[in-house]
């Protein structure tokens, strides 16, 4: 260890540490105390302007700084700047530059809308979203729905039915789909009967006499047809499912191999029967959202 | 004092810099203590509507808090048009006076949950829960089954006390339970009767029937029960649009 080479040719702090290790004692480089200066300038600019400094029960609002808003009730504030009245000025302008398509969607049939291309263009887009934010949780994002839960929005069948005025009040006041449980009120073997009947609706024929006796208690003890009507196509006004087409909501048959197990899915759904609901969305979306998505959820079933 | 006596001071050196760094925080925070407009007014017909959690709720937000929910789901609807068009409106700070802690976050794995209360049905809540995966394919939510296990429930009344030494107004005496009632109604008032939280308990379970069975008890119940009153307490057609904007 030399003495010579670590001799200090500037100021240092006069400490060395571990012998020879010493530390420089520069003044801070110019740019960077002009740079801190700026920055102390730039905050008493802002404190200026903006909302800063807590005075008593209050706080100073800043100045020359104002936020001039309409709200969608059509009343029209001045405010200092605040992030709350900021929203409502991008609402409002949002409002603005969208008001002409909401208001052609408002004025609308949903056969004009489906007839007019930007006009569909425009609700289709905007529903997309909607749907994404909204129904997807349930209905999932293509609209496939769950079985056994949440319907399928993609096929011909509609519980509550399919027209535009039929979806736009399930949107808009919700359903409460109940099929109430028959293990008290019919007997097991009552059950397997009526399962055979309801599956040889759809074509699944086996048990011919099995079905016989099925359709006997479907339309007297089991009182089937109070909902799903005499000729087991389903009441619209009650949500109960046709059960003559090919289409299963709540018991899976689609996805079950044998017939057995198809029985044993309807068995088990006539037992203990299904409670499901749609919330109502009145209160979460606007009148013309809910028509957009309307005019959308009929277009994800083919538009028929 | 010179800079190079604190520089080589180490005990010194902590000191002055926890004071530093502290008035960062103390002069953001404290004065919101004092200012009046900090926590809005939110009154309809002279009555509060922002109302403690009943007894049900309150064991479904300890349950929240013990399976860290807060960890990826924040409660904080931000005054932003994106936030606002997902959400809805923006939280407001009255909504969370009465937690202690307040969840708020800062980290959205998952959604905001501020206003998710009323948004879907207590099946579909139930189902997601159970196994997330089974209603939202790309979800990355873990399972939660065992909610489905009885609710523990004997220690309700010792939990409300605990929250009303922090000042969330649950009563004990007459002359509490009357203030509350004054305040919020008779209706909101009893649910924050804490001599009644067992009895309540149970019944907003049954009638509520959150979990699809309403023959038991599960944490389930209490977990639904808070999910869907999550941001429902303020009636926002009751205001016009930019009155909450005027507390700020």
């Amino acid at each position: 260890m030399s003495s010579e080479k670590t001799k200090p040719t500037v100021q240092t702090t006069g400490h060395a540490w571990d012998g020879d290790i010493q530390e420089f004692n520069n003044p801070l480089p110019t740019w960077w105390l002009w740079t801190f200066y700026a920055t102390v300038v730039f905050a008493i600019i802002y404190w200026v302007l903006f909302p800063a400094w807590p005075v008593g029960k209050d706080y100073t609002k800043g100045v020359m700084n104002e936020i001039t808003y309409t709200t969608s009730e059509g009343k029209t504030k001045t405010t200092h700047w605040n992030t709350r009245s900021l929203l409502l000025k991008e609402m409002q302008l949002a409002r603005e530059s969208q008001a002409k398509y909401l208001k052609d969607i408002n004025a609308s049939t949903f056969e004009q809308i489906a007839a007019d291309e930007e006009k569909s263009a425009f609700a289709y887009s905007a529903a997309k979203v909607l749907f994404a934010d909204n129904c997807a949780a349930c209905h999932q994002a293509g609209g496939d729905g769950v079985i056994g839960y949440y319907p399928n929005l993609l096929d011909d069948a509609w519980l509550w039915g399919g027209s535009f005025s039929n979806i736009q009040e399930t949107i808009v006041k919700g359903r409460m789909g109940a099929m109430p449980g028959f293990k008290s009120r019919l007997t097991e073997k009552q059950i397997s009967d009526v399962s055979v009947y309801v599956l040889s609706l759809s074509g699944d024929v086996t048990d011919a006499s099995a079905a016989k006796r099925g359709k006997a208690v479907f339309n007297n003890d089991g009182g089937c047809t109070a909902c799903h009507g005499a000729d087991a196509k389903g009441i619209i006004t009650m949500g109960s499912a046709n059960l003559t087409d090919k289409i299963w909501t709540i018991a899976d048959v689609t996805g079950a191999d044998t017939f057995d197990a198809k029985k044993a899915a309807v068995s088990d759904l006539i037992k203990n029967g299904k409670s499901r609901e749609m919330p109502g969305w009145k209160d979460r979306l606007t009148a013309a959202e809910i028509k957009m998505l309307t005019f959308y959820v009929h277009q994800l079933a083919g538009g028929k | 004092m010179k800079h190079e006596s604190i520089e080589t001071n180490a005990g010194l050196l902590i000191v002055l810099t926890l004071i530093v760094i502290s008035i960062g925080g103390l002069v953001e925070i404290v004065p919101l203590y004092f200012i009046d407009s900090t926590i809005e007014e939110v009154k309809v017909d002279n009555k509060e509507t922002i109302r403690p959690y009943s007894a049900l709720e309150l064991r479904g937000r300890d349950i929240y808090q013990r399976e860290g929910c807060y960890t990826c789901h924040s409660q904080m609807i931000r005054p932003f048009r994106d936030e606002a068009l997902r959400y809805g409106h923006y939280s407001l700070a009255a909504e969370s006076k009465f937690d202690h802690p307040f969840q708020w976050g800062s980290k959205r794995t998952g959604p905001d949950l501020a206003r998710v209360g009323k948004k879907y049905s207590n099946e579909w809540h139930v189902q997601h829960l159970i196994a997330p995966r089974s209603v939202v394919k790309e979800s990355i939510m873990p399972n939660y089954p065992w909610l489905m296990e009885p609710l523990k429930y004997k220690d309700i009344a010792d939990r409300m006390r605990a929250l009303k030494m922090v000042g969330v107004p649950y009563s004990e005496t007459t002359a509490e339970y009357e203030a509350n009632v004054k305040r919020f109604g008779e209706e909101i008032a009893k649910k924050l009767n804490i001599l009644h939280a067992e009895k309540n308990l149970i019944a907003q379970a049954k009638t509520g029937n959150y979990d699809g069975n309403a023959d038991d008890i599960t944490e389930m119940d209490a977990m639904v029960a808070y999910l869907q009153m999550l941001g429902t307490m303020v009636d926002f057609s009751k205001f016009d649009e930019g009155h909450f904007a005027d507390f700020r």
